[in-house]
């Protein structure tokens, strides 16, 4: 991540469900620059709907706020940060474990974050109470043919 | 969502055709519940077929309409699930609560 990066955007829109869709739609659009598989689309439209969501019913609760999303493109990777202004996580480790959820009542599953660190490669989470959350998660996207390319120039580029 | 149901068989088959996320399950779980009270089914399915996206809020819609089933008697029971929403259901351990039938079984 020590290289730089080659593009970047940022998006913010309120906290309503309805914008859920537009999120991740529009992350994945950015994100099919870096010509990723169907398959790792499909992955960080499924994680990013996880923040996004979770911004919107935990962090902002019923309250209309702002969600923020950050995107960076490498070579070959994605990074996106997504964050809220909304009520923190007290115990991130707990807020973590698969299962655990606040809001049973509103038929969530607890498994949010599970999904999110099994379908990106990093998942990391920075949270104080009543100021905010932000998840920041970033994705390699593989590409067969480049990386033996890719090989043979860092071996050439050596001392 | 498309409701069908079979009377001879007392088979409610409910095709989502709809993504499934935090936003639309508010509205496909009041017309899943409705239907199933409706109907007073004794099989309720969901169909995934047509669903191209599915996240955490499929689990907890589906172990919600789980209890549901139970309460007005019924069985239920899921079919046609993509790669991405099995993927999704087997994280959570839902399927071993929830049985998996195939069309042919639906059909017979
Ligand atoms: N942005 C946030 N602001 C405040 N609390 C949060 C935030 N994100 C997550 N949490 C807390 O962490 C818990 C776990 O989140 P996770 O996404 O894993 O499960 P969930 O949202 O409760 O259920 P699911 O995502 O399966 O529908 C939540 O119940 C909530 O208490
Ligand atoms: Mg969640």
């Amino acid at each position: 991540m020590k290289e730089p990066f080659d593009n970047e955007m940022n998006l913010e829109f309120l906290s309503k469900s309805a914008n859920e869709a537009f999120a991740r739609i529009t992350v994945a659009a950015f994100a099919s620059q870096l010509d990723p598989t169907i398959e790792e689309l499909a992955d960080m439209k499924t994680a990013v709907s996880e923040a996004v969501t979770n911004c919107i019913i935990h962090g902002y609760e019923n309250k209309i706020g702002i969600v923020k999303i950050h995107a960076k493109l490498y070579e070959n990777e994605i990074v996106i940060e997504i964050a809220d202004s909304g009520k923190g996580i007290a115990n991130i480790e707990m807020a973590k474990e698969p299962l655990y959820t606040t809001k049973p009542n509103l038929e969530r599953s607890g498994m949010g974050f599970t999904i999110m660190e099994s379908f990106m490669d990093y998942v990391h989470v920075e949270s104080i109470v009543d100021v905010g959350t932000k998840i920041t998660m970033s994705k390699r996207i593989k590409r067969e043919e480049m990386n033996s390319s890719t090989e043979i120039s860092q071996m050439t580029s050596m001392p | 969502m498309e409701t069908k149901f079979y009377e001879k068989d007392k088979l409610l088959l409910f095709k989502i055709t709809e993504e499934i996320d935090d936003h639309s399950v508010q509205k496909i779980r009041r017309r899943a519940d409705y239907e199933m009270e409706r109907f007073m089914p004794k099989r309720v399915v969901f169909d995934f077929d047509c669903v191209t996206f599915m996240d955490s809020a499929g689990i907890g819609f589906l172990v919600g309409r789980y209890k549901f089933a139970n309460l007005i008697g019924a069985k239920l029971e899921v079919t046609n699930l993509t790669q991405s929403v099995r993927k999704i259901f087997e994280m959570s351990g839902i399927l071993k609560l929830i049985p998996v039938t195939t069309v042919k079984e639906m059909t017979a």
